[in-house]
């Protein structure tokens, strides 16, 4: 069995003149949580979609669990489960039955699908809603049950398209730990996100992405210290720009977004000291994270 | 595209199954108001064209008009039906329900989810044509065991209709383009070919043209049987519509490729 996942090599792909993804390579190894991470548009869905055989590739060549894609994506399939961005279940048909259909789809006999059922349904916490219709399950439930629903022919990887967009914070935390539930049993996982707190929490590596470049690539924390390496203060309520002059020399680096002042200084108690004199400021102080390095190599904020 | 396409075309022969299975599981909830209404509409044709019209016109190839109508009616019953399914529900789960999005994740490919929905339209098609043939039975206009041979000949026919409507959904932008289908295709071959007045009616140029159409070879299929007199050409009219069946469902494949997988 070959111990990488997933492998890209400069893929290229774009729709006319609009270049999505532009010479991507990384690879992704055995049981390994790999984060796609970047704004809307980043190319980050058209990834995914390639992985699957789903979109054609311009150049470059893609290999998913040893088989090449798109030539061989079907037998890869049989080994991947998909959490689509968009949920796509159906709606008419109860819970039970969207596990039922879709296990036939992967040529399980319904002996089979029913044995697995009862352990995925526990999997989603959706074990009293085995007879509901899909239609009127909660919005969390709903995810929860397509990741069930991904698992029902026990994939050995998992490509998940933005998760947790769209979920309140409970049924947030609810899908993360479900997810490391997975990543313990060994299971390999492509996590494409905007959202900087899931790509901290859940990936080993990733990737961020801008405008289908790959701009850095590595483990959250590593990436936090090389790029970032100091405690953030934030600063808002004031002219930035007027702020930014009194303080500059006291700090590392200085980004403003919007009213915001993004101050990185490894003593940011001097800071506060410049501005102790000027009422109605406010102060976060915070250690770095990945909104940071984002900024950092992109010169503005992700967009939310 | 050689390769591609290639991997896009069923997988094997029972893949599609699985496909006919969903539509059938959501089908089978609403199937009693399905199977009414598919009774429902012959019997207000039959009896307002059968019995209405029936009387003016008199006998028609050598038969009462409504055993007439009643034969062709299994045939238009068959094509509407499949046609409807396909362009409505079809469409409906490969583009606003995503339900096709879903399936293309799995093992299945483009060419068994077309295969699966092709089936299920022609067996929709045996439904809406078997319906008017019971009727017609019962009505003493045709025989219980004609209706049962020509079920092969109707499965056929939602399978060519089914098919062309296929094309239709891959190119469509949304449902309003239907209504050129509809009016400009399926409406008019209810008329030219045989179905409601034999083609020997029409001037000639547009018999040679009502000959070449699908509907024109099922209703020469079918009619012979349901009247249970003997048929002629009957090769020629199974392999013109096998040809009315595939050439549009590698053709669908391709447009569907090009539309959900770019």
């Amino acid at each position: 069995m070959p111990s990488l996942a997933i492998q890209l090599e400069g893929v290229k792909k774009s729709y006319g003149n609009n270049i999505v993804v532009d010479g991507l390579s990384f690879a992704v190894a055995r049981g390994e949580c790999f984060g796609l991470l970047g704004p809307n548009g980043a190319g980050k869905s058209t990834i995914a979609r390639m992985v699957l055989g789903m979109t054609s590739v311009d150049a470059g060549k893609i290999s998913v669990l040893g088989e090449s894609i798109p030539a061989r994506a079907r037998l890869a399939r049989v080994r991947i489960g998909v959490v689509p961005q968009f949920d796509n279940l159906d709606l008419r048909l109860t819970v039970q039955q969207n596990l039922l259909v879709f296990g036939r789809y992967f040529g399980m006999s319904a002996r089979e699908v029913e044995a697995a059922v009862p352990q995925l349904l526990a999997f989603a916490r959706l074990e009293t809603k085995a007879d509901a219709q899909v239609g009127e399950l909660s919005g969390g439930m709903k995810r929860c049950l397509t990741l069930a629903r991904a698992l029902i022919n026990d994939p050995h990887l998992l490509v998940l398209d933005e998760p947790s967009t769209g979920l309140d914070p409970h049924a947030r935390h609810l899908m993360w730990e479900r997810l490391r539930s997975l990543l313990a049993r060994g299971k390999t996982i492509l996590l494409t996100t905007h959202f900087m707190e899931e790509a901290e929490r859940l990936c080993d590596r990733l990737c961020v992405l801008e405008k289908g470049h790959k701009i850095s690539e590595g483990k959250p924390h590593t990436l936090i210290d090389e790029q970032i390496g100091c405690q953030v203060l934030e600063i808002y309520g004031g002219n930035p720009h007027e702020l930014v002059t009194l303080i500059k020399s006291y700090a590392q680096r200085i980004e403003v977004s919007g009213e915001t002042i993004f101050c990185y200084a490894s003593d940011p108690e001097q800071v506060r000291q410049q501005l102790k004199e000027r009422a109605g400021l406010r102060f976060l102080q915070r250690p770095a994270n990945l909104e940071d390095v984002f900024l950092r190599l992109t010169g503005r904020e992700m967009e939310k | 595209m050689g390769q591609a396409y290639l991997a896009a075309m069923p997988a094997n022969a029972y893949n599609w199954t699985a496909v006919w299975h969903r539509n059938y599981l959501v089908w089978k909830k609403v199937a009693i108001a399905s199977v009414l209404g598919n009774l429902a509409d012959p019997i207000t044709y039959l009896f307002g064209l059968g019995f209405g019209l029936g009387i003016i016109v008199g006998r028609v190839d050598g038969t009462s008009y409504i055993a007439f109508l009643a034969a062709g009616m299994v045939a238009t019953s068959a094509m509407t039906s499949s046609t409807f399914e396909t362009i409505y529900a079809t469409f409906a789960r490969m583009h606003a329900e995503r339900t096709w999005e879903a399936i293309l994740c799995t093992q299945l490919t483009l060419g068994d989810i077309v295969l699966g929905e092709l089936a299920w339209a022609a067996s929709k098609a045996v439904l809406a044509g078997t319906a008017i043939g019971i009727v017609a039975a019962t009505l003493g206009y045709a025989g219980w065991m004609s209706v049962l041979y020509a079920l092969p000949a109707i499965a056929l026919t939602g399978l060519v209709f089914a098919s062309l409507a296929m094309v239709v959904i891959s190119l469509a932008p949304s449902y309003d383009y239907f209504i050129f289908y509809q009016t400009l295709v399926v409406t008019p071959m209810v008329f030219l070919c045989g179905a409601i007045f034999p083609i020997t009616q029409l001037p000639s140029g547009f018999q040679r043209l009502a000959r070449l159409l699908p509907l024109a070879h099922s209703v020469d299929l079918i009619r012979p049987v349901i009247l249970d007199r003997p048929g002629s050409d009957a090769a020629l009219h199974v392999s013109a519509l096998f040809i009315y069946a595939l050439l549009p469902f590698f053709l669908s494949i391709a447009l569907f490729r090009r539309r959900l997988m770019r």
